[in-house]
């Protein structure tokens, strides 16, 4: 089990240098010069290519690349903002927070939705819920998460006036982002559940334990649900991906300081660093949620664990 | 070899049959042929044009004019959608087109010929799905600018990964196949098996992923759309009505209401046949 989690937390580096390399590549060719970003249209010549050199900008690219590389490694510096000449670094981090703890809340929304009522589905399958559960997972998945933000303040803030419709610091200011983010996951979970739900119920264990006189209670929970949670895992993990970057058009939706926004705003400023930053440590993030999933499926999985004994 | 069409023929057709019993899926279908009927005689349908603005009639309610009423510069939101299904449509399909085209190449080539192609493609895939998809369609637009063209390139390849994935997958099961090996004995070069063979026996899960994809793919533009880095002003883009709408949503909520639910629309019909194309195709996916 050790010498798994340890391999899987190797193949964490190469993705990581692979995803600084084609986003430092990808910056790097973008048209327009960081230099004139920062001094402005009118600066002499003499002052641009003094800063130029101050910025390394006239080595090799790969000299800019593996130095890019090393200030991080090193010291954890990402450069900085070509606007505010803040380190991209502290921008990003006091940013982040709120980032991370949407996406999180996202994802209780979608497990705590999107479990129970696949679980029911299955159980209860052809009958009126399950219809009527799929019909909402389905309009769940087809929803664009921007709209829905939107009815959700017309219903909540604007007509009922019970929630705030901007803000990320009491938990009132949750509710709606949160709700917002998670329920479109939370209908990819439900149709997930209730399909690997189904492909259990389908087995002989299950017949078995029927037989043995078990309620049907005991059956689903001590049976059929530790086994129909394995592929489930992997799409909540896979979601995560997906939270995260549906962060982005909620930080929007609802004026939340966060990496996103950060973003959005830097490219329309074209402020690249930032940009580049942003995709770095969201990236990074993913990474490690993907890397906890894969070790949460290794404890799920007695056929993984057995692999590596 | 007429056999072996014929034979070809009939799983299509057979699987068409299949698919016309699927309520949900031909009530998909139907809707996305109107989307498409729509889209392409935007000009007859639609009674303005989506760029007049009217001054004198902003914010209007819907009525008998303005069916779905006016914006904050009194354009008709009716014409405005309609012209947006244009756009919306187009790149939902070219950017799944471009995907297709580059995901299809690489999940052929490190599916079929393995060794470093696999390699190195399956490593370039790997950091692509370490970026939010969503994340990298924003990173290339942030390199690209904004603009019809380079919103298509970017949607279509940040969603490269899943079809190389996709094709790959299908491509190393094939390369298996009985097959394969006749026609390799045969003296077919490998260029011949993979266009061929392999490739139309990988089509079925590729157009159940594209169906969806498209769907993914008009999602993300509008999603772009709405955080101001898509379609700019004043085309008629849903995912940017949407965004220059919500400023008004306190007293005038039509603004948003019309375009989201052409999305949602859209969305919903290339699922329900996605889903129901995948129920034919594919039955190993079937849910």
């Amino acid at each position: 089990m050790i010498k798994y989690i340890f391999r899987r937390i190797l193949l964490v580096i190469p993705v990581m240098i692979g995803v600084s390399f084609l986003v430092f590549t990808m910056i790097h060719f973008t048209p327009g010069d960081p230099v004139i970003t920062i001094l402005g249209e009118t600066a002499s010549q003499e002052s641009i290519d003094q800063l130029r050199e101050e910025l390394g900008l006239n080595d090799p690219f790969l000299v800019q690349y593996f130095t890019y590389v090393r200030n991080i490694v090193v010291d954890q510096d990402l450069g900085r903002s070509y606007v505010t000449n803040r380190p991209v670094a502290s921008e990003i981090i006091s940013r982040y927070p709120n980032t991370l703890k949407l996406a999180l809340l996202g994802v209780l929304v979608s497990i705590s939705i999107g479990i129970p009522l696949g679980i029911i589905s299955a159980v209860k399958q052809y009958t009126w819920i399950d219809n009527v559960a799929m019909f909402f997972a389905l309009i769940g998945v087809s929803m664009p998460i921007f709209w829905q933000g939107i009815l959700l303040i017309i219903l909540f803030s604007v007509t009922l006036r019970i929630l705030p419709s901007s803000g990320f610091n009491t938990w009132q200011q949750m509710i709606l982002p949160a709700l917002t983010l998670g329920t479109g996951s939370a209908a990819i979970v439900a149709r997930m559940t209730r399909s690997s739900m189904l492909e259990v119920y389908r087995q002989d264990y299950i017949r078995t334990a029927r037989s043995k006189g078990l309620g049907e209670f005991t059956v689903v929970v001590r049976h059929a649900l530790r086994n129909t949670l394995i592929p489930v895992v992997t799409i909540i993990g896979l979601q995560f991906g997906f939270l995260l970057g549906g962060a982005i058009v909620t930080e929007t939706i609802f004026s939340i300081p966060g990496v996103g926004r950060l973003m959005v705003d830097a490219i329309r400023q074209r402020d690249m660093l930032i940009v580049q930053g942003g995709v770095l440590v969201i990236a990074f993030t993913f990474s490690l949620i993907n890397l906890f999933v894969d070790i949460m499926y290794a404890f799920l999985d007695p056929k993984i664990r057995a692999q590596y004994k | 070899m007429t056999v072996y069409s014929e034979k070809r023929q009939s799983l299509w057709l057979e699987s068409w049959h299949r698919l016309r019993k699927n309520k949900a899926a031909v009530l998909g279908l139907v809707i996305l042929v109107f989307l498409l009927f729509v889209a392409i005689f935007a000009d007859v349908i639609a009674p303005f044009d989506f760029r007049t603005q009217n001054l004198n009639a902003v914010f209007v309610k819907p009525n008998a004019t303005h069916w779905f009423g006016t914006d904050n510069f009194g354009r008709d939101i009716f014409s405005r959608v309609v012209y947006g299904s244009r756009i919306s449509l187009q790149i939902g399909f070219i950017a799944v087109g471009i995907a297709l085209l580059i995901g299809g190449f690489i999940g052929a080539v490190s599916g079929y010929f393995g060794g470093i192609f696999d390699i190195l493609f399956m490593r370039l895939v790997d950091v692509m799905l370490a970026v939010p998809t969503i994340l990298l369609a924003i990173s290339i637009v942030a390199v690209l600018g904004p603009g019809i063209t380079n919103l298509m390139i970017a949607v279509g390849v940040s969603s490269v990964p899943s079809y190389a994935r996709i094709v790959r997958a299908n491509v190393m099961s094939i390369k298996q196949m009985q097959y394969i090996e006749a026609a390799r004995a045969m003296g077919s070069t490998n260029f011949r098996i993979i266009l061929k063979h392999v490739i139309p026996n990988t089509l079925a899960p590729v157009i159940v992923q594209s169906t969806i994809g498209v769907a993914g793919a008009i999602l993300s533009a509008a999603g772009l759309g709405f955080i101001g880095l898509g379609i700019q002003p004043p085309n008629p883009e849903w995912g940017s009505m949407l965004n220059a709408g919500r400023h008004f949503i306190r007293d005038h909520p039509h603004l948003t209401t019309y375009p989201g639910l052409a999305i949602m629309i859209t969305i919903l019909s290339l699922n329900l046949l996605g889903d129901g194309l995948r129920d034919v195709l594919d039955p190993k996916l079937k849910e």
